[in-house]
């Protein structure tokens, strides 16, 4: 399997393309980077995601794979015999995680984007929205080390990639995301524990400069 | 093929989202209970205490234990009851199968959606927009009889119970698909010759009245 080749059309600060890079960690596979720029996109990526245009790619052997959850759910196919599964193997606990990967989905990164590029009333709004989400999976975590149980699953990969971007959404809504999810900002932290995480995700102040550049970019003030 | 124990589908008619659960169910000989939601009344306990999150049909309930999303719901079902498959064998098939139905859950029903609710002319811009998703899906399904390939699989059953609405869709939008996207319109008609799928999927023209209605208590009329 780890003969043919890998290539995984990357973002940095992409808390999507952040998912890919965990779970590739994780099974310990090889595989080769390449970074896209959103501005000039690739004719690989053209080519290989000409629905979406969008970043995570993985490319296997050729065969392109879109949608970071589906790449997640693929790796883990795949690679079935490296290290623990991401996903449970009981056919109910594997729907529950479905179920709060895709709320993660639907949910935080409309409202992470009011928060960090809004103002006035619409971001306030949408502060209020993103503690309760937050506090929604702090409730789904329950006295759990992780959202996958004892080790970290696809939940945990699901989820954990957007709080690099805690820093950006509580500098620039002046409100502190610890304060109100306590539980939450402990199990990210027992996450960063893990090395699969920890060199998968970039520093949350350089995500910050990289959220004011993008605000300077799209006239966003 | 055993049931597995209990199952209770909270649904109700016109969702085009619960007719797909009925045709996995029905395509596995699984026998369920279907209690009907009231689209017009208030939504009953159990729906709420089932599906807190959403508060939506369809919920299936397998020896009480709740499934909300339809999509995870029929890759559930597909796991449970593992004959006939619904998803293709490769890791590769299967990722390009939730590819597209990602594809068809974030841009169907609401194209859909934006030419049925217009008040007045509907923009030729709302349209071409539908025509060019179903040209996509026209794509995703190149010279195979059904997205599944030769068979009825997975994808054709997310796809099919949105046709139910393209009757409508139509007269709203004064086009017809099957002049637009003929090969479209050729699947249909293939997936209309399975008892299952004819027996899950309501009259368009019923589909039509209870728009008709809810576009005058929305006061659009």
């Amino acid at each position: 399997m780890e003969d043919k080749k890998l290539v995984l059309l990357d973002l940095w600060p992409s808390a999507f393309a952040m998912r890919v890079r965990i779970a590739l960690a994780e099974k310990g596979i090889k595989y080769e980077s390449k970074e896209e720029d959103l501005f000039d996109k690739s004719p690989l990526l053209l080519e290989m995601n000409p629905v979406h245009k969008k970043v995570p790619v993985l490319i296997h052997d050729g065969k392109s794979i879109c949608e970071s959850l589906i790449i997640l759910e693929y790796i883990d196919e795949v690679w079935h015999d490296k290290s623990p599964p991401l996903l449970p193997s009981d056919p109910y606990q594997r729907s529950q995680a479905r179920f709060w990967a895709d709320y993660v989905d639907k949910k935080i990164f409309g409202i992470g984007r009011k928060v960090w590029a809004g103002k006035g009333e619409d971001q306030e709004a949408a502060k209020k929205e993103l503690i309760e989400i937050l506090k929604t999976m702090e409730g789904e975590l329950g006295d759990k080390h992780f959202f996958g149980g004892e080790r970290i699953g696809f939940v945990d990969v699901a989820l954990v990639t957007s709080t690099s971007w805690f820093y950006t959404f509580e500098t620039l809504g002046n409100f502190s995301i610890e304060a109100e999810c306590p539980k939450l900002i402990a199990w990210s932290k027992r996450c960063l524990e893990k090395e699969s995480v920890a060199k998968s995700l970039p520093h949350p102040h350089k995500i910050y400069e990289a959220a004011l550049w993008l605000k300077q970019k799209f006239g966003i003030e | 093929m055993s049931n597995l124990g209990e199952v209770v589908l909270l649904e109700c008619w016109a969702s085009p989202f619960c007719m797909r659960v009925k045709i996995a169910l029905a395509e596995k000989g699984v026998e369920y209970e279907a209690r009907t939601e009231d689209l017009y009344g208030g939504k009953s306990d159990l729906l709420l205490t089932s599906n807190p999150i959403y508060k939506k049909v369809p919920v299936l309930l397998h020896n009480g234990k709740p499934l909300c999303e339809s999509t995870v719901i029929v890759a559930y079902i597909d796991e449970t009851w593992s004959s006939p498959p619904l998803l293709p064998a490769s890791a590769y098939g299967r990722a390009q199968a939730k590819f597209w139905a990602d594809f068809i859950d974030k841009k169907v029903f609401d194209a859909g959606y934006k030419i049925w609710i217009c008040k007045g002319e509907v923009p030729e811009t709302a349209k071409k927009d539908f025509i060019e998703i179903l040209k996509q899906l026209e794509g995703a399904l190149g010279e195979k009889d059904f997205f599944g390939g030769d068979s009825f699989g997975f994808l054709d059953i997310i796809l099919i119970p949105l046709t139910s609405w393209f009757y409508s869709i139509e007269k709203f939008g004064g086009f017809e698909v099957k002049e637009e996207c003929p090969k479209f319109s050729a699947w249909m008609n293939r997936c209309m010759q399975r008892e299952n799928v004819v027996n899950a999927l309501p009259d368009p023209k019923k589909v039509y009245e209870f728009v008709v209605r809810f576009r005058k208590m929305q006061g659009i009329e």
